[in-house]
């Protein structure tokens, strides 16, 4: 039945404009009352026999839904201009500027019930700050003065600083390429579609060494050389490397992600890792 | 009303005009809850009394709910919540500045009616523009970062700005936008009246 067939899709378009329509008004696009109610309900009510099909259906409820949205904006609408504190605010700020000074005061001064407020001692009042007072212990012996022995300055050279781990024997820019390096050697080896496993990559064999290895993979993360996957469902959090560092990570707004690695976290790993 | 009884409302009556009258927290006025707390289920009543003392000293319990809106009745789990203040009923013309400045007031005015014809809210930038027609620039920000100090204002991290719980307790704003309006009409009257009374000589 063609005629059948071209007055249903007839039909469809018309209830997908009224949707566009409505979807248009609850996003204040339109003016509410640039849609005729009744004539929507018409058109609406005109097609229902022709809808069979379940999509057809729920077209129809949604376009009413959607209607339903419109008419309930109507409704705010007139109930705003109804209050009696409706007023147009052109027509107001038109009355402030022309209003002076002195006349605002008078205007504010009649509607204006200031709050009463004092502020006053007791003999009560008094008496308990003296109690406080005798409680309280004197400064010196509140903030204690820390005990710095002097001691001469002296000097000390990379190599002894490299030696009392204050500085690693490499420069921070080269130990990240490196340590971005091996990141890119164990995905390939480990990893499963260029994605490793957080704790497979940071674990090592103490947990001072596991700590530094996380605080050098946020590094890689920061930088753009790397890049962390977190899924909150299964609790997992994968590295994926990056063959060329990014440019942009610290130049756009980022969001730090705080990855837990305690004592407890590496134990459990460690026992999961035992075969 | 028994002696008694009369006697236990008149220690709670006391009670309350010390709660309301005097400092406790660094906002003034007090929570409902702490007046439950202090006087009973029935300090409703209390406070009904303690208005019916102030109203010849041109003062009132005035009742600011959590809730924009005022409930008709309200529950006493409203009440609880509710902040209560002790508020001037009319501020007579000689003391209408209260210690402000004449333009700092006329300020606050501008800014809450601006506010209150905008559904409540309205962009800093705007009031500060509306403020700069008569309020040196300079002191425009001073005066809104002081409007929302005080708790007349108040503004989101969208730069949006609202009004907050000391208008809502002080100022009465259908009036103020009422006598605004009102002011303007008398204005034109008179304005009108003149201008017949020249062509007519």
């Amino acid at each position: 039945m063609p005629a059948e067939k071209h007055e249903k899709r007839q039909g469809k378009e018309r209830l997908e404009r009224i949707i566009e329509m409505c979807m248009a008004i609850e996003n204040h696009q339109a003016d509410p009352f640039t849609l005729n109610v009744d004539d929507i309900i018409g058109v609406v009510k005109a097609y229902f026999p022709h809808w069979d099909q379940p999509e057809e259906l729920k077209l129809d409820a949604e376009a009413l839904s959607h209607l339903a949205s419109v008419i309930k904006l109507q409704s705010e609408w007139v109930k705003q201009r109804s209050t009696s504190l409706y007023t147009d605010p052109f027509l107001l700020e038109e009355k402030i500027r022309q209003t002076s000074k002195n006349g605002m005061v008078d205007v504010f001064a009649a509607a204006w019930n200031p709050i009463v407020d004092s502020e006053k001692l007791t003999l009560p009042t008094l008496a308990q700050g003296l109690l406080y007072w005798d409680a309280l212990a004197p400064l010196g012996n509140r903030w204690k003065d820390i005990d710095v022995s002097k001691v001469q300055t002296g000097q000390v050279s990379r190599d002894e600083m490299v030696k009392a781990r204050v500085l690693g024997d490499r420069e921070f820019g080269e130990e990240l390429e490196c340590y971005w390096q091996e990141l890119k050697l164990k995905t390939a080896e480990k990893g499963k579609d260029g994605k490793l496993e957080y704790w497979s990559f940071i674990g090592a064999d103490t947990y001072e060494e596991t700590v530094q290895r996380a605080f050098l993979t946020a590094f890689l993360v920061t930088y753009g050389y790397a890049t962390l996957e977190i899924d909150r469902l299964e609790e997992t959090v994968t590295i994926i490397p990056f063959d060329k560092p990014r440019e942009e990570p610290l130049s756009v707004q980022s969001t730090s992600v705080p990855i837990a690695v305690s004592v407890e976290d590496y134990r459990k790993w460690k026992e999961e890792k035992q075969p | 009303m028994s002696q008694k009884r009369k006697g236990q409302y008149s220690t709670k009556v006391k009670k309350a005009t010390q709660m309301l009258f005097y400092k406790r927290h660094a906002k003034p006025g007090v929570k409902g809850w702490e007046l439950h707390k202090a006087l009973g289920g029935d300090y409703p009543k209390v406070l009904d009394v303690l208005d019916a003392y102030l109203e010849p000293l041109d003062m009132q319990v005035k009742v600011v709910f959590e809730e924009e809106k005022t409930p008709d009745k309200p529950t006493v789990e409203e009440l609880d919540k509710a902040r209560f203040f002790v508020t001037l009923k009319d501020v007579a013309t000689k003391d209408k500045l209260m210690g402000w400045r004449v333009d700092d007031l006329a300020g606050l005015a501008i800014a809450i009616s601006h506010i209150v014809a905008n559904k409540g809210q309205a962009a800093r930038k705007d009031v500060e523009k509306l403020l700069g027609d008569k309020i040196p620039n300079w002191k425009v920000q001073l005066n809104v970062d002081r409007y929302i100090r005080y708790g007349y204002l108040m503004q989101d991290d969208k730069g949006q700005i609202y009004l907050d719980w000391r208008t809502r307790a002080e100022v009465d704003q259908k009036k103020l936008i009422d006598m605004l309006l009102s002011a303007e009409k008398q204005k034109e009257e008179a304005q009108e009246q003149y201008e017949e009374a020249q062509a007519e000589e």
